[in-house]
């Protein structure tokens, strides 16, 4: 026996029966169930910590993708709109919208008195239940198109921010009653509209294509100016982070000589991925606007910088996984003949191909939602002018971005904003999942096996 | 080791092809190939032998430069083929390895296509003219490394899906299809069946008749069955260098016949 324990080592238990588990098998499973049960919690926690914040976004925003209209019948008074008669754009123009406003008022009254429904309330109160950014609607409309003076057309106005948080459940006849803003009586009669078939909630295109409007117009604010202005920023990143991050990465991974000097950028490469991102806000601030002189609340500034930001990203990613590719592969290239820049070409880039799309595109993610820089090169301003096409030099005219809108939004203090913001964040989010869906959808295709 | 047929033992030529003198290779600090001196016939298979880690793999890189791309290893001495040193400023080690191919010790195909496999050096270095002679190429060489029956139905499969020996032929036909004067192979034969390494082995016989072949193998049968001169390496030096049949019958130094004798390695 003690000959037999010197040569094999000694098991937890001398039964040796398979079908018994010995001590030291027991004590290793429970630490594996252990194991597994702590991962189990952390993942579940994960789950819920996106569910809760998923469900608080979604019931604040989902609403502002609803808005509420009323249906009016406005007869364009050719004298009051065109005052010399010749239709003359020029001339129009000079109707400000006071011109506009006592004509919505009148049209609106009217279609309540034509659909038959009594109220007690000054026509003032009537006009204040649609927004003042109808009338200036109503104008542009008639700007365009001056053939309709004359007619009465059938318009859809935007209702106020607070008929508009009615219908929603934001806005009760209990804080009608302290707000100065809105009164029970409006509410009724919007209501009796709504039976009347004149007004209707719907969904609202606005939001996802208007600019943004002043802090006294909710209803009317938009994110046209905000994802155009996302857009194009993107547009730079791509067009300037992809190419140079990968030529970088390609040099400093297959043709850099291994030394002191590469290693210092490696370092120096790794640390700029986790600067924070409002330095480089202040780096752009610096140089792109006060040195080279470019335009603030650009979007080709807010790209420039946002560009600085996701190289790194697209560095670190591309550099991983050329250096995943497995060195038979080049040997094999080289030692048929290839030159160094046909091994890299032909045959490891396409095998590094979904690393480097995926690191691009979670660059580009982080890029999308970054607000911090764009703040600092005055991105954050209020724009209502659409920048032009790309092509047409849009990249330097002012826009903002999402993640900047959003905080504008949360920066007013009608509470319609709040319901604004939450919108605006499914919008950003939306594109985010869009753009990882896209990550996965490339990794897939251009994965291949070994 | 009753199988030894010293067949065409006699050299074809006394051209020198490889010459070799004085070279050292170090890793870092260490140093894998020490003073080798080595004159290499052109129309000869030439084995080496050795026990695993005596720097064979080494030498044979030494030979197309493919030991410039490992950072850390340094070349010494004066390695020259047809006269030239191919460690000359001058010389472009990509148009030096289209010279001197090679299969690796590891079955390496790309992640591509049999075809692309096979078609990618003639491509590169322009051997073929248009699709039918490149056809052309890839056929014959898939036909020369015993490869061709087995794939000819899936040309378009990836090489990567092949087992391991199949691997290994493709990647003989891979180098034989860019047509080299030298071929360095690195154990060809170590993952393929008795019936497979007859045919390669058919095949190096057929390549000596045009160009020079260095194998390195560790199956002495083998190196007794297709070279006509054999070397010895024992720890980073070459300790026995001459005609196979000597080497196996006759061995001067006791290292290489306790080798041969299945008394180390
Ligand atoms: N890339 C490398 N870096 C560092 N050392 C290396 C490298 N390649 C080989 N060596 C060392 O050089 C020596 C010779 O290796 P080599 O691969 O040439 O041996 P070998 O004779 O081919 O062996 P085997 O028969 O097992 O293939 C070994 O000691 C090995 O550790
Ligand atoms: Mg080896």
């Amino acid at each position: 026996m003690t000959d037999a324990t010197a040569e094999t080592p000694r098991r937890g238990s001398g039964t040796g029966s398979l079908m018994v588990p010995d001590a030291r098998t027991a004590k290793r499973n429970a630490r594996e169930k252990r194991f597994r049960l702590y991962g189990l919690v952390a993942v579940c926690t994960g789950i819920l910590m996106l569910a809760l914040l998923l469900t608080s976004i979604l019931s604040a925003g989902l609403s502002a993708f609803r808005q509420t209209t009323i249906q009016v019948e406005v007869p364009l008074v050719a004298e009051r709109l065109d005052p010399e008669g010749n239709r003359d754009p020029a001339q129009m123009a000079k109707v400000t919208t006071f011109g506009y406003a006592p004509l919505l008022r009148d049209a609106l009254i009217g279609t309540i008195e034509s659909a038959g429904i009594e109220t007690e309330l000054d026509p003032r109160a009537i006009a204040d239940m649609v927004s003042d950014e109808s009338v200036a609607q109503l104008r542009a409309f008639v700007l365009a198109n001056p053939g309709v003076l004359g007619q009465t057309i059938p318009v859809e106005v935007l209702a106020s921010g607070r008929i508009d948080g009615f219908f929603k459940g934001r806005v009760t006849y209990q804080t009608a009653e302290l707000d100065k803003n809105i009164s029970p009586e409006q509410l009724q009669l919007a209501e009796a509209l709504q039976e009347a078939g004149l007004l209707a909630t719907g969904f609202n295109w606005r939001f996802i294509t208007a600019p943004d409007a002043s802090t006294t117009r909710p209803e009317a604010a938009g994110l046209g100016v905000a994802i155009l202005g996302s857009f194009y920023m993107m547009l730079v990143v791509l067009a300037l982070a992809l190419p140079i991050g990968v030529a970088a990465s390609i040099y400093l991974e297959e043709f850099a000589p291994q030394n002191k000097f590469t290693d210092l950028i490696e370092v120096n490469i790794s640390n700029l991925a986790a600067v924070p991102s409002i330095v480089f806000g202040i780096l752009g601030l610096a140089i792109f606007i006060n040195f080279a002189g470019l335009p603030q609340s650009a979007p080709i500034v807010g790209g420039l910088v946002l560009t600085l930001m996701t190289l790194p990203t697209i560095i670190i990613a591309t550099r991983a996984s050329l250096k995943s590719v497995p060195p038979s592969i080049r040997s094999a290239a080289l030692g048929l003949g290839a030159s160094r820049m046909q091994t890299v070409f032909h045959h490891v880039l396409p095998l590094a191909m979904p690393g480097i799309l995926t690191g691009t595109i979670i660059g580009l993610a982080q890029a999308l939602g970054e607000t911090a820089p764009l703040l600092l090169i005055g991105m954050v301003a209020f724009v209502r002018e659409y920048p032009g096409a790309p092509w047409e030099g849009g990249l330097f005219d002012p826009a903002t971005a999402l993640p900047v809108q959003v905080y504008n939004f949360t920066q007013r203090s009608d509470p319609a904003f709040v319901e604004r913001a939450s919108g605006a964040i499914i919008v950003l989010l939306i594109f985010l999942l869009i753009m990882n869906l896209a990550a996965i959808f490339l990794r897939r295709k251009f994965e291949r096996r070994w | 080791m009753n199988d030894m047929r010293f067949t065409e033992r006699t050299v074809a030529t006394d051209e020198v092809k490889i010459a070799a003198k004085g070279v050292q290779v170090y890793y870092g600090d260490t140093h894998a190939i020490k003073d080798v001196t080595i004159d290499i016939a052109d129309k000869t298979v030439t084995a080496f032998i050795g026990p695993s880690g005596c720097g064979k793999s080494t030498f044979l890189r030494c030979i197309n430069r493919m030991n410039d791309t490992i950072p850390s290893a340094r070349v010494e001495g004066d390695i020259r083929i047809d006269g030239e040193d191919i460690y000359d400023k001058r010389v472009d080690p990509v148009q030096l390895r289209a010279k001197v191919g090679m299969v690796f010790q590891k079955p390496n195909p790309f992640p591509k296509s049999i075809y692309d496999n096979v078609s990618y050096g003639p491509k590169i270095h322009g051997l073929a003219r248009n699709k039918a002679e490149l056809d052309e190429i890839v056929e014959t060489s898939l036909r020369r490394a015993a490869l061709w029956d087995e794939v000819k139905d899936r040309l378009g499969a990836p090489g990567t899906g092949l087992s391991g020996g199949q691997q290994q032929r493709l990647c003989i036909a891979r180098a034989v299809a860019t047509s080299p004067e030298v071929l360095l192979m690195d154990e060809p034969c170590s993952a393929l069946d008795p019936i497979a390494t007859d045919q390669v082995e058919n095949l190096i016989h057929e390549l000596r008749e045009r160009y020079s072949v260095v194998i390195v193998t560790h199956s002495m049968s083998q190196a007794s069955r297709v070279s006509q001169r054999t070397a010895y390496f024992h720890l980073g030096e070459m300790v026995e260098y001459g005609d196979t049949g000597d080497i196996f019958t006759n061995p001067k130094d006791e290292r290489t016949e306790n080798y041969i004798t299945g008394r180390i390695g």
